[in-house]
């Protein structure tokens, strides 16, 4: 689904450049559910930018469910964006005049699906997320858990085949990430690639596969079976720090 | 592209940040009802002075007799002349170029008290001597009665055409001045016709509508003038330039009374071609100026909304980085920036459109139903042609696409992902 090959990044900061990613090798394949950490600086929201299509990388390849992305336009980018991936972010980032319905309807504006119809799409997707009887209220009168489910059910209505979430739950009490990881476990269930990044362990356990990033290399992939001899040797680490 | 859902989508928008749209709305507005303000006031202006003088011969030239500056052929210089009766009939036999010929003889001049008596009524009034083709020249339209005729010159009749103020002060408001007599300077003239100047030109001094004419012959012989003419008035054929017949007049009318042919001074003369051509020029000037100050004022409303739209942008950027990072394109999002911009623009000029035509409206209400004389007043009727309302409304639609462009192609420069960090809201 995901290939990455040698993929560099570097951002200009004034006249010196910032090298994020040094060669970044990765493969993702259909129905996996991804969490990427490494410390703030290690490149992991760069990474996940560079494998939403939200940001271009300087070198190697990235090819996504076979097709090499690179140098596209950002006609193509957005009209890929919009029928392969979905976005989830940390603040949310609903549109704050819009009411959820509405918000979540968006993406299918963008395909030209009538106001009607996608209403309607968007009411069954509110639903789902038990969100209904709020439909007609505006981000501002819904708390954390409600408004990154009502993100989570914009991201899904364009049934992408990829979920990407840039720390889902960062904003959240653990209370509360803990039922929005239980609604993204449910999607990938249903067999929807999902990728997170995080930087709290609890929530990255919860993932099939963790990679972790390092000065812009990927340190180590853990997958399942690993992450409870993981968890040790991370609280080990804790201890000693 | 065109589809209702963008609308609503923008009427939406719109809805929601009120006092963004408004302060967005109101420099264009203004700039419009600005533009359409001055440029009726500009045509009001314009349609007051025009209106007094559009209905005169602008092909007309006039002249008159100043003594001579020159010595010539044995007489010396400030010699008073006057042109003859012969002149008349050498010009209209001899001068192709002529349309109408009209002489006028100034009557008793009106500096030595009243000249007009009717019982206990006097006044003083112009009296002139005239020929029927001078209302060619200079229109004037009988309220009652009628105008000279060609009779009244062959007859040497002896009546009178008095303006509508002369009515007014010799005769009281029930009685019917038609038919009655005037004294002037002494004679008895029966007036056959009250009437009203279509023009406000006029050639000595005092106000139109005091005004008597006499037949031109008839004041020849009754005041004992003999052969002598005071003034021509005369108008070219189409096609002729007025001022190219009045060089040619100068220098036969010369020539005919022994005038030095360099004499600059001796024959006075007027050529309303040259006046109509000043005041053309100068209302082109005035609708220009308008042009310039209303665009500008148009521009710094436009300018406003770009600024405005700008820092909307600005503010929207989060929003526009969702939109783009959930499938937006860059065309999806400049579409609905210049819409709106292009919305807003068109319905905030619409408004001051409307709202400047009203005011030019009430304007005229009052400037109509304000004024006892019609004459006096040199502010007519505002008015802003139509199509003046629709280059403003095209100035409009264009400039609300370049201040809605400006900023989404700024909007757009920024990388989707940029704009969905940009968390300081």
């Amino acid at each position: 689904m995901i290939s990455l090959s040698n993929v560099h990044k570097s951002y200009a900061m004034g006249s010196s450049k910032l090298h994020v990613l040094k060669g970044i090798d990765l493969h993702i394949a259909h129905g996996e559910f991804v969490s990427i950490m490494g410390s703030s600086g290690s490149g992991k929201s760069t990474l996940l930018n560079i494998l939403g299509i939200l940001d271009n990388y300087d070198e190697g390849t990235y090819h996504l469910n076979g097709k090499l992305i690179k140098n596209m336009s950002e006609k193509q980018a957005a009209q890929l964006r919009n029928e392969m991936l979905g976005f989830v972010f940390q603040s949310f980032n609903l549109i704050s005049f819009k009411n959820a319905m509405e918000n979540v309807a968006l993406p299918l504006y963008y395909q030209g699906v009538n106001r009607k119809k996608r209403n309607k799409i968007a009411l069954e997707y509110l639903d789902k997320m038990g969100l209904l009887p709020w439909a007609n209220h505006l981000p501002s009168e819904m708390s954390g858990g409600q408004k990154q489910r009502v993100a989570i059910a914009r991201s899904l209505i364009s049934k992408p085949k990829i979920i990407f979430a840039d720390e889902p739950t960062g904003a959240l009490d653990s209370a509360t990430s803990f039922e929005v990881m239980d609604i993204l476990q449910d999607i990938n269930k249903e067999g929807i690639t999902l990728i997170i990044v995080t930087h709290e362990h609890d929530i990255a356990a919860m993932t099939q596969k963790i990679i972790r990033l390092h000065d812009g290399k990927i340190a180590e992939i853990l997958e399942n079976g690993e992450l409870k001899d993981w968890k040790h040797q991370y609280k080990r680490e804790l201890e000693i720090a | 592209m065109f589809d209702l859902d963008l609308w609503k989508e923008i009427l939406s928008t719109l809805k929601k940040n009120r006092l963004r749209s408004f302060m967005t709305a109101f420099g264009v507005f203004w700039g419009i009802f600005m533009l359409i303000v001055m440029s009726g006031a500009g045509r009001a202006l314009e349609n007051g002075v025009m209106d007094g003088i559009k209905a005169f011969a602008t092909n007309s030239a006039f002249f008159w007799t100043e003594p001579t500056s020159k010595p010539y052929n044995g007489f010396q210089r400030g010699r008073r002349w006057n042109y003859k009766n012969e002149d008349i009939q050498y010009l209209r036999e001899n001068v192709k170029e002529i349309q109408y010929l009209s002489p006028k003889l100034f009557g008793p001049n009106t500096n030595s008290g009243d000249n007009t008596i009717r019982g206990k009524k006097t006044g003083v009034f112009n009296i002139t001597g005239d020929y029927p083709d001078f209302y060619k020249i200079d229109p004037w339209v009988p309220v009652k009665g009628r105008l000279i005729n060609d009779i009244d010159i062959l007859h040497k009749r002896k009546i009178c055409i008095i303006g509508e103020r002369v009515a007014e002060v010799m005769f009281e408001k029930e009685e019917d001045p038609i038919g009655e007599y005037l004294k002037i300077n002494g004679v008895y003239f029966q007036v056959v016709g009250v009437v009203h100047p279509e023009t406000r030109m006029n050639f000595n001094g005092n106000r139109k509508n005091e005004s008597i004419m006499i037949p031109f012959s008839t004041m020849q012989q009754t005041y004992n003038m003999g052969d002598v003419v005071h003034f021509f008035a005369v108008t070219s054929m189409p096609g002729v330039p007025a001022s190219q017949l009045e060089a040619k007049l100068k220098d036969l009318l010369k020539a005919r009374h022994k005038v030095a042919p360099d004499d600059v001074q001796a024959v006075g003369s007027f050529n309303i071609e040259v006046e109509f051509v000043k005041y053309q020029g100068l209302f082109t000037g005035i609708q220009i100026l308008t042009w310039i100050v209303g665009i500008g004022t148009l521009l710094a409303g436009v300018i406003g909304v770009s600024n405005i739209m700008l820092v909307i942008i600005k503010e929207r950027t989060q929003e526009i980085g969702i939109q783009r990072a959930i499938g937006a394109t860059p065309g999806n999002v400049i579409m609905h920036i210049v819409a709106e911009s292009v919305f807003l623009t068109v319905i905030a000029g619409y408004i001051g459109l409307s709202l400047g035509i009203g005011l030019l409206e009430l304007a005229d209400m009052a400037l109509s139903s304000g004024s006892a004389n019609p004459d006096d007043v040199f502010f007519k009727r505002p008015e802003v042609s139509f199509n003046m309302a629709v280059g403003a409304l095209s100035v409009l639609v264009v400039s609300g696409i370049i201040a809605g462009l400006i900023p989404a192609r700024r909007a757009v420069s920024i990388k989707p992902i940029d704009a969905l960090r940009d968390e300081g809201i």
